[in-house]
């Protein structure tokens, strides 16, 4: 029940905040802060007393409620570990998305937070859903408001921006219905029974070229969100036009439902598909790792140049969750590179959601993103390049950061399946120093030549960036308690992973242990 | 005739006697709001009467119509469209016109004709009610008299329908003169025995009758003129109830025909899907009249339907309810579109540039937001009514393995976001490049769109209730 209270805060405070906007520019930010806020705690109190639970995998939470019984769809929502997770960082970055717009945006506020909040629970919708129709619609409810804060609080090009971002989208995601759909009348015809429930068609037998075919259609949105070179072109649009709180939320989460999608639903239902489909994902995150980037080092638009660290790094993730498939089944390498994705799902989030946070002072500020515009802030502003120089070590991979465990962990698994994807990824982090170095040296270091006077950090500011450090020590240096979280599911999906006849029975048996609400 | 067949076709007679009363009461003493309300009454009465004949039901009352679970419900779907229609033109017509009452007359004989074509079981009956439809929506179209747009819509439909009417005329001449049965079921029956040489040819002109009444590519040529002439509560009558007519009676003649088992009718069916779906969509990318856009839209989404109907080879049940869903949706997405057209109209006209709708949201927020959730669901978009609807023509087509047509579906439907999403733009586009002043809303007219738009999300939402309605009526 609880589940349903998470996504009706935030519907309830979207609604609110679009009629307070009527009146005040401050209600809707104050609304939609607090229901992120409460919805984080709520969250935070489930990890806080699920104790054992977690650890013996299986749902904490479940809703199963039935919706549409003629098409045999039900508003199934459940959570464990790994969405639990999730949860914590939508609604952290969601915060942070309300407080990092605070100043920017003017017009239109109500309107502004509304969907704001929709996305959000959109997001959060994705992370819950255990019903495949459900999680359709949760998928494509965030790309509407999406598209309006880009293309209504966007800068220069929002518009060609916000229109490229809407098409990529929803093309894939239409492929992805089609196959959906396929998998559940798939399902019907061996069954007899139409059902859209995760833990259902994860049994239904798949003869490997259906199974492939309907993987492609599951992996043509999940690569398009993720995104995965060469499906990535809308995203440097995307992300430099959107306002800051739309990139944050673009960066820090909609790229994470990509993720979470092929980790919840790829790999387990077409565990033979995916295992055969490997090598050829694999590449393309050797290339996106690599590309992204060399493109990143060619920039002079910081926003831009933030947003192709995000191919590069979600070729990271990719690389560790097709890893796990191409490693021996139930081997320690695969359990690796599983926890090296989530782990960088979370610092990716943190670290690129901070740097687009700070890019956005910036440019309120400066009223640029170039960064030949820039130079010298750091005699100016010490505290917010400070920050800036921080929220860049952490996306190249110091150590001490979480960035830093994630790669580690990808990278030790991409050495016991191939060296060669292992060197990759290591020369990838390579030009990743290069590209953090260049960002702080022409943004904040050298001569003031453009003799800026501009205001330091500001407290709001600073409570917005000051929980995303603390959060990537935590991650960098004491991992354990977010690694025993996803652990539980990370196995049921090594397990799912495992030969076929074992898979899907032992998948199920877990799941069924969960405790209800 | 016995009571039971009375019963059955009670709807029929009530659609049928509204017309003639309002006639009667028009001649008596013209009143364009005692005219509304006879209208009312009657369009109420004949989906009042939809239950009690449900339960008759299926019966063949005479040879020419079959009373089935299929008929009933698109006649309940035209007659509320109607009834919509009727309460959206009232306020249009009290501005614009001085000679307001035959509107209604005009749109009684329409969804008598409309109605007509879902329970038509022979040839005769096709032909009369797609008559009886024609003739009305010429008058329909052309209503405003002195404005030329209109007059063109009129003269434009007239030409194209009769030649459309002269097609199937022919094709069913040569269907008879091969196996000598008008009706349906005769004809099925009498269809082994026939010589091919004239049934193929006689379907294939069938086929291009129904494809200019539907306004399937390469039949499409008077769609955008006719929409973007005929007043707004018109036009979306013809997008509506005209072509679920049109469309009921080709889901059943194929049904019963079987015309489906042969393979150059079934190429025939998915060029002209294939064609409606790419053509319409792409035709509307340059248009800036929001008229003509809905015009290419709705083109776009017989080419959809299509699907259904294609799809009704391998599972009959799910392909009629998709139809009957997917018509449902696109009903009270379309009157909601041109019912905001309508609603906005001034004496000097209807606001059809989408140029006029600049920054709308800002000034006017709930008019916009009636135009944004008809856009977002004519593009099929969840939370819309155009997004189930959207769900099940897929699941029809997957269920069929028709994976090409999907494929076609997919990207026409991604190229037509393109033109949704920039009416969505312009609405959205900030205020002080705002345009045309528009007219305020009568009071009516906003309860009328909120409902409209309440059913698009509510459809959408929560679609068991309306599901189920459509798996209980089987075509029969």
């Amino acid at each position: 029940m609880i589940l349903v209270w998470l996504l009706a805060i935030l519907g309830a405070a979207a609604a609110a905040a679009a009629i307070a906007g009527r009146w005040s520019d401050a209600a809707p930010r104050w609304i939609a802060l607090a229901a992120v806020l409460a919805d984080f705690g709520l969250t935070l109190r489930i990890w806080l007393r699920a104790g054992g639970a977690l650890r013996a995998g299986g749902w904490l939470r479940k809703v199963d409620w039935s919706w549409i019984p003629s098409l045999g769809i039900r508003f199934h929502l459940a959570l464990d570990g790994l969405s639990l997770l999730l949860l914590l960082l939508t609604f952290s970055l969601g915060a942070v998305a309300v407080l990092a717009s605070w100043r920017d945006v003017r017009t239109g506020v109500g309107f502004f937070h509304f969907n704001l909040l929709w996305i959000l629970a959109g997001v959060a919708g994705v992370f819950l859903a255990m019903d495949l129709f459900l999680f359709y619609f949760a998928w494509e409810l965030m790309l509407v408001p999406m598209f309006f804060l880009i293309a209504i609080w966007g800068h220069e090009r929002r518009r060609y921006a916000a229109v490229k971002f809407f098409l990529f989208t929803q093309l894939s995601g239409l492929l992805m219905l089609v196959a959906i759909l396929a998998l559940a009348l798939t399902h019907r015809a061996a069954t007899g029974a139409l059902t859209f429930d995760y833990g259902a068609l994860i049994a239904t037998p798949l003869g490997q070229r259906a199974a492939l075919w309907i993987l492609l259609g599951f992996l043509a949105a999940f690569t398009v969100k993720l995104p995965m070179f060469p499906f990535h072109t809308w995203l440097p649009d995307a992300h430099t036009e959107a306002p800051t709180a739309g990139s944050i939320v673009l960066a820090g989460l909609m790229l994470k439902t990509g993720a979470y999608g092929l980790l919840r639903f790829a790999l387990p239902l077409f565990p033979r598909a995916a295992r055969a489909a490997a090598p050829w994902l694999l590449a393309l995150a050797a290339v996106g790792i690599l590309y992204g980037g060399l493109l990143a080092f060619a920039q002079s638009d910081l926003k831009r140049l933030v947003a192709y660290t995000s191919v590069s790094h979600m070729g990271f993730v990719l690389l560790g969750v097709f890893l796990a498939t191409a490693a021996p089944a139930g081997s320690a390498a695969a359990h690796w590179a599983l926890t090296g994705v989530v782990l960088e799902m979370l610092c990716h989030g943190f670290s690129t959601g901070a740097l687009f946070a700070i890019a956005g002072f910036l440019q309120e500020r400066l009223h640029t993103r170039e960064m030949a515009r820039m130079s010298g802030l750091w005699a100016v502003m010490p505290r917010l390049s400070g920050a800036g120089l921080f929220f860049a070590l952490a996306a190249v991979g110091l150590p001490g950061l979480g960035n830093f465990v994630a790669e580690f962990l990808i990278l030790l698994a991409a050495y016991r399946v191939s060296p060669g994807l292992a060197a990759a990824g290591a020369i990838g982090i390579l030009v990743s120093t290069f590209y953090g170095v260049e960002l702080v040296q022409r943004a904040f270091h050298g001569p003031n030549r453009h003799g800026w006077r501009v205001p330091d950090m500001a407290a709001r500011e600073a409570w917005a960036l000051a929980p995303m450090m603390a959060a990537l020590l935590w991650l960098g240096l004491y991992p354990q308690p977010v690694v025993r979280a996803a652990g539980a599911s990370l196995r049921q999906i090594e397990q799912a992973l495992a030969p076929p006849h074992t898979a899907a029975a032992r998948l199920r048996a877990p799941a069924g242990k969960g405790t209800a609400p | 005739m016995n009571g039971g067949s009375w019963n059955a076709i009670a709807p029929w007679l009530a659609l049928g006697a509204t017309p003639v009363a309002a006639m009667l009461a028009i001649a008596l003493r013209r009143s364009h709001r005692a005219t509304l309300w006879i209208t009312v009454a009657g369009f109420g009465a004949g989906l009042l009467r939809i239950r009690p004949a449900a339960r008759a039901a299926p019966l063949a009352v005479t040879p020419l119509l079959r009373v089935d679970g299929f008929a009933l419900y698109f006649t309940a779907l035209i007659a509320g469209a109607a009834l919509v229609t009727a309460l959206l033109a009232y306020p249009a017509l009290e501005r614009r016109e001085e000679r307001r009452e035959e509107f209604y007359v005009l749109l009684g004989v329409a969804a008598l004709g409309a109605a007509t074509l879902a329970a038509s079981d022979h040839f005769a009956s096709f032909f009369l009610g797609l008559e009886t439809l024609s003739v009305a929506l010429y008058g329909l179209a052309a209503y405003p008299r002195r404005d030329p747009l209109a007059l063109e819509a009129g003269i434009k439909y007239l030409v194209l329908a009769a030649a459309s009417a002269a097609f199937l005329l022919l094709g069913m001449a040569l269907i008879y003169a091969s196996t000598g049965a008008l009706g349906f079921a005769r004809l099925a029956g009498a269809l082994p025995a026939a010589p091919p040489s004239l049934l193929a040819p006689g379907a294939a002109l069938i086929l291009v009758g129904v494809g200019f009444k539907l306004g399937l590519v390469p039949f499409h040529l008077w769609t955008p003129d006719v929409y973007q002439g005929a007043p707004a509560p018109a036009a979306g009558f013809i997008a509506t109830a005209s072509k679920a007519g049109v469309f009921a009676v080709l889901m059943r003649f194929f049904f019963v025909f079987g015309g489906l088992d042969s393979w150059r009718t079934v190429s025939a069916v998915v060029a002209l899907a294939i064609a409606s779906m790419l053509g319409g969509n792409l035709l509307a990318l340059r248009q800036r009249n929001l008229k003509r856009l809905l015009g290419y839209s709705s083109i776009a989404h017989m080419g959809y339907l299509l699907v259904a109907l294609l799809a009704a080879r391998y599972a009959v049940a799910l392909a009629t309810a998709t139809a009957g869903f997917y018509f449902l949706a696109y009903f009270v997405t379309t009157l909601a579109a041109f019912g905001l057209i309508a609603a906005l109209t001034t004496e000097r006209g209807e606001p059809q540039e989408i140029a006029d709708l600049r920054g709308l949201f800002w000034r006017r927020p709930f008019p916009a937001t009636v135009l944004a959730a008809a856009m977002l669901s004519l593009a099929g978009i969840p939370l819309t009514a155009g997004f189930l609807a959207k769900f099940y023509l897929v699941a029809a087509g997957a269920a069929a393995a028709l994976w090409m047509l999907l494929l076609v579906l997919v990207i026409s439907s991604v190229i037509g976001l393109f033109y949704y999403l920039r009416v969505m733009m312009a609405l959205f586009a900030p205020a002080e490049e705002a345009a045309a002043p528009l007219a305020p809303l009568p009071a009516g007219q906003g309860w009328l769109l909120g409902a409209l738009l309440a059913a698009l999300f509510w459809i959408g939402l929560f679609p068991q209730p309306f599901l189920r309605m459509i798996l209980g009526l089987p075509l029969g």
